[in-house]
């Protein structure tokens, strides 16, 4: 591996690169996915390639290729040249990346227990044991389960000196059940939704969140979804549950603070930020409670590494900070337009990528309530748990979710079951009417394993740190 | 990178499917090759920021052992590499349980021959890409207008064998130029998309996009509520693939999620509105066979209003007596089920000059943004407009708008369809990203469309 690096380097330098960096990546992913009982699928793939990323006559080129063989490494290499000499046919100006950085070292995500050395058997029991459990309530029409595996060996080596080697792993563990009716379909997940929860670390994660003894209710929540009450519309108070939250600060807070977008380099796919660099360190995001961090090194963070995809160190910092804006995302060519260094978030999806900023774990830091205390202090809300859908506009102020569950509050009281849970609202003014978070003990780090970017178009793995938090003045019961 | 220039080829990938279906103790083996090669030059504030290349290959192996299925991919072609992935599939069915809805791979049947690969796309240079956004963005820039955009070129090569005699082989092109243009206060975006680089004129996709941004300059808030629409083919071509991704697939049908389930040959939407998959439409991005190696049939999804039927795979149609796969099975493991993804809408007789002189008071929408499912029955789905939104009045555009939020049943819009347009414009979306394949749509007005809220821009 060292040999390829250098000499796609000295290749590149040779060949007028200013700058160049190449990153090799070997995957091994295993998935397990169990649905009304029958094993549906056990996948095991594996996949390696490399990339070179170059800077030549003050603009970027990228080609990676999946042979890692030394001529191979010579022409695409070659080719990243050439690609960068036509990006200067349409030139912005030269490419600053700023001081360099020099980082030689290593990292692996710590682990207790090897998911590749956990026997199938072992995964494959658990889980039909959950799906039999779903299936316990009469009216469940599909009971889902599945389980996810990563491992991700990369070593990073630039023109700088930098020379990076990391191991990530990732495992994650998801159930849904699923029941129908005549007009509606209704589902529930745990731990999280749309696939599964998934974090940084071992076995071990999955036993934290005791599949088994969830799977039930899970059943019997699905069912009686489909005879609940349809969630009311109008304007009132709303309380979010972590995972809701967590895609809540995921969609309005992570995608605007990533400086590339602020800066207009996403507009032709995702979109731009309202947060745009005239409203730093001034802009009112939230009430005075709203903290939000963005934190590389938090334990079992599914955004969690030992360095970006640029070498630089994971590292945490604020994005908003006593309610007012104060950070964004950054990556070095980003960061040195402000006299900055990079706070760490360029990331890529495998080796065939460019690494683009990214969220790594976007935290809402715990607050002080407990959860019993806030409900019984809400007079008349709704409560809302497990994302069901989400929109939001191309510069992140107007949004729209729904849920899977929701209860009604009255007078201090969880009350009804509700159906069919949506909100609406606009970023400054939803964080703004925020006046209460739940303390440390609601809290966790949840994982996002299908946030999408760039064009091509890449996905992140990314977390979130949430507890449960209470707004005012929120538009529910949006569907017709 | 020509057709003869760095391709595997058919006789390479069928030597390498049989190696790999020789090394196979299985029941039955399938062996899928996707090889994509990519090179996308990406551009914003008018300039090159990004510039890229891609070669990758996969290589998927499915191994069938009395009834339980194991599945195991590589990016090696090696005799080595080919064989650990037969024995990974072949460990991970070991692992499996008796699937009894499994009846058995595909059998061969005939493949139509479909010539779809453009040597000039292959070939295409970076720095004919960068010329070609050049094309875009110097008149943006006359304009004091920003140009962001995507210009790709793709080949791909597509192979399918199994070991009861299935072997499908199909090497194809592909061109996507989507931009998206911006003044301080409004924005435009134009696309083109084709198997030939040169059938797209970027100047030409730079233009609709500036004369849109142009004419989108200091938008007026309007009220949320319903609207008459009228949806260009672009806004069309997004619903679309939520309404497929919904309820076309025989996954959703059989488990009772979709729209179709109980509605066979009943009238769900408008007498207007016929929709269907074709994989062979040469209008379409072609595209032969399966991921199964079987041959496309046309399936009528919605005809006259009424419902047709899903789309099948091997494993949906195995469930109902007499069903066989129309040829629309995704790479396993998947559980999407089988995805139309050529899919296209009949057109009608207006022009969108037509539909805008004869509305009286509605909005033109030109893109949607961010659209998601909401109720799947229902075929409700949330969304944003983007790019190019307008108030007409009495007959004619009046003025910019900032966008709204719709929360609309895609079907019941449908339902309100006064007019269709006369011509289809070949549409692709970013989640089909992967496929060969697109969305070819006319553009329509919509009696009625709810908008539920706005935005400040």
């Amino acid at each position: 591996m060292d040999e390829l690096c250098a000499r796609a380097l000295n290749l590149a330098q040779t060949k007028g690169a200013s700058y160049a960096d190449i990153r090799l990546v070997t995957t091994e992913t295993q998935s397990i996915a169990v649905k009304n009982g029958i094993v549906e699928a056990i996948s095991l793939d594996s996949s390696q390639g490399f990339g070179v990323r170059v800077i030549v006559d003050g603009a970027w080129g990228f080609a990676s290729s999946a042979r890692l063989e030394r001529d191979q490494v010579e022409e695409v290499a070659t080719l990243a040249i050439e690609i960068a000499r036509a990006s200067a046919m349409v030139s912005g100006g030269l490419i600053d990346l700023g001081p360099p950085e020099v980082n030689v070292g290593s990292y692996r995500t710590p682990v207790e227990l090897d998911p590749f050395e956990v026997s199938l058997d072992r995964k494959v029991d658990l889980l039909l044991r959950c799906d039999k459990a779903m299936r316990r309530a009469r009216g469940v029409a599909v009971a889902e389960g599945n389980m996810l595996f990563i491992r991700e060996d990369q070593v990073f080596a630039s023109t700088e000196g930098s020379l990076i080697e990391q191991q990530i792993v990732e495992t994650g563990v998801g159930l849904v059940a699923t029941a129908v009716g005549a007009d509606e379909v209704q589902r529930r997940s745990y731990p999280n939704s749309f696939g599964r929860h998934q974090g940084t670390g071992g076995f071990e994660f999955i036993d934290r969140y005791d599949v088994l003894g969830n799977a039930e209710r899970l059943g019997e929540e699905a069912v009686a979804l489909l005879s609940a009450r349809q969630c009311p519309s109008g304007v009132t108070t709303l309380i979010l549950g972590p995972t809701q939250l967590a895609l809540q600060v995921h969609e309005s807070c992570g995608h605007p603070t990533e400086l590339d977008r602020a800066l207009g380099t996403e507009a032709s796919y995702a979109g731009t930020s309202f947060l745009t660099p005239d409203k730093l360190g001034t802009f009112c995001y939230g009430s005075e409670i709203v903290n939000i961090t963005a934190d590389a090194t938090l334990p079992r963070g599914l955004g969690t590494f030992g360095y970006d995809d640029e070498g630089v160190p994971a590292q945490r910092t604020y994005l908003v900070r006593d309610g007012v804006f104060v950070g964004y995302l950054t990556s070095r060519e980003t960061a040195s337009r402000f006299g900055q260094r990079s706070n760490g978030t360029m990331r890529a999806d495998g080796w065939g990528s460019i690494p683009l900023i990214r969220m790594t774990n976007i935290n809402l830091e715990p607050g002080k309530w407990e959860l019993d205390d806030l409900i019984a202090d809400t007079d008349d809300g709704i409560y809302m748990e497990m994302n069901k859908s989400w929109s939001i506009d191309d510069k992140r102020l107007n949004f729209q979710f729904g849920t899977e569950i929701a209860y009604e509050i009255k007078n201090g009281q969880r009350g009804d079951l509700l159906k069919n849970a949506t909100y609406a609202g606009m970023t400054p003014q939803f964080w703004g009417s925020c006046d209460g978070i739940c303390h440390q003990g609601h809290w966790d780090v949840w994982g996002t394993p299908n946030c999408g970017k760039g064009q091509p178009s890449q996905v992140a793995h990314v977390g979130h740190g949430a507890s449960v938090a209470r707004f005012r003045d929120v538009q529910v019961g949006v569907m017709r | 990178m020509g057709k003869d220039e760095g391709m595997l080829g058919e006789a390479r990938l069928k030597e390498r499917i049989e190696y790999t279906l020789s090394t196979s103790k299985a029941d039955q083996t399938e062996v899928v090759v996707i090889r994509e090669r990519e090179q996308l030059t990406r551009f914003a504030n008018s300039y090159i920021h990004q510039n890229v290349s891609k070669d990758d290959l996969e290589i998927r192996v499915r191994a069938v052992l009395d009834k339980k299925i194991g599945i195991a991919s590589t990016n090696d072609l090696s005799d080595q590499a080919l064989r650990g992935v037969v024995e990974s599939a072949n460990v991970a069915a070991s692992y499996q349980q008796r699937n009894p809805d499994f009846l058995s791979l595909p059998w061969p049947r005939p493949i139509p021959h479909i010539d779809a690969f453009v040597e000039r796309t292959a070939a295409c240079t970076p720095r004919k890409r960068a010329e070609a956004v050049r094309d875009i963005c110097i008149p943006a820039k006359e304009q004091n207008l920003n140009a962001s955009g995507a210009l790709a070129t793709r080949e791909y090569e597509y192979a399918v064998g199994n070991s009861i005699g299935v072997f499908a082989y199909y090497p194809t092109t592909l061109a996507d130029l989507r931009t998206v243009i911006m003044s301080n206060t409004g924005s435009g975006y134009a696309a083109a998309v084709s198997l030939d680089i040169d059938a797209i004129d970027a100047a030409a996709v730079g233009r609709e996009a500036i004369d849109k941004a142009l004419r989108s300059r200091n938008p007026v808030d309007v009220p949320p509520g319903e609207y008459t629409v009228i949806l260009e083919e672009y806004a069309v071509g997004t619903l679309m693939p939520y309404l497929a991704y919904i309820g076309f697939g025989a996954q959703a049908f059989q488990e009772h999620q979709s729209f179709m389930y109980g509605k066979l040959g009943q009238k769900v939407t408008g007498e207007n509105i016929t929709i269907w998959d074709d994989g062979l439409d040469p209008r379409n991005l072609p595209m032969p066979f399966d991921f199964e190696g079987v041959p496309k049939l046309r399936v009528d999804l919605i005809s006259k209003g009424v419902v047709g039927g899903p789309v099948y795979d091997t494993y949906t149609a195995g469930k109902e007596p007499a069903r066989i796969s129309t040829g629309h099975a995704l790479p396993v493991p998947n559980d999407f089920g089988p995805f139309p993804w050529n899919v296209a809408m009949e057109t009608g007789q207006a022009s969108k000059e037509e539909m805008v002189a004869s509305t009286k008071k509605g909005l033109w929408v030109t893109r949607m943004h961010y659209v998601r499912p909401v109720h799947l029955l229902k075929t409700v789905v949330t969304g944003m407009t983007r790019d190019g939104t307008f108030l007409i009045e009495d007959g004619e555009i009046v003025t910019p708008v900032k966008n709204l939020r719709f929360t609309q049943s895609i079907l019941e819009a449908f339902g309100e369809a006064e007019q269709i347009g006369r011509e289809a414009v070949l549409t692709r979306e970013a989640f089909l990203e992967n496929f060969i394949g697109g969305m070819r749509v006319p553009a329509l007005k919509l009696r009625r469309f709810a908008f539920t809220s706005a935005t400040e821009f």
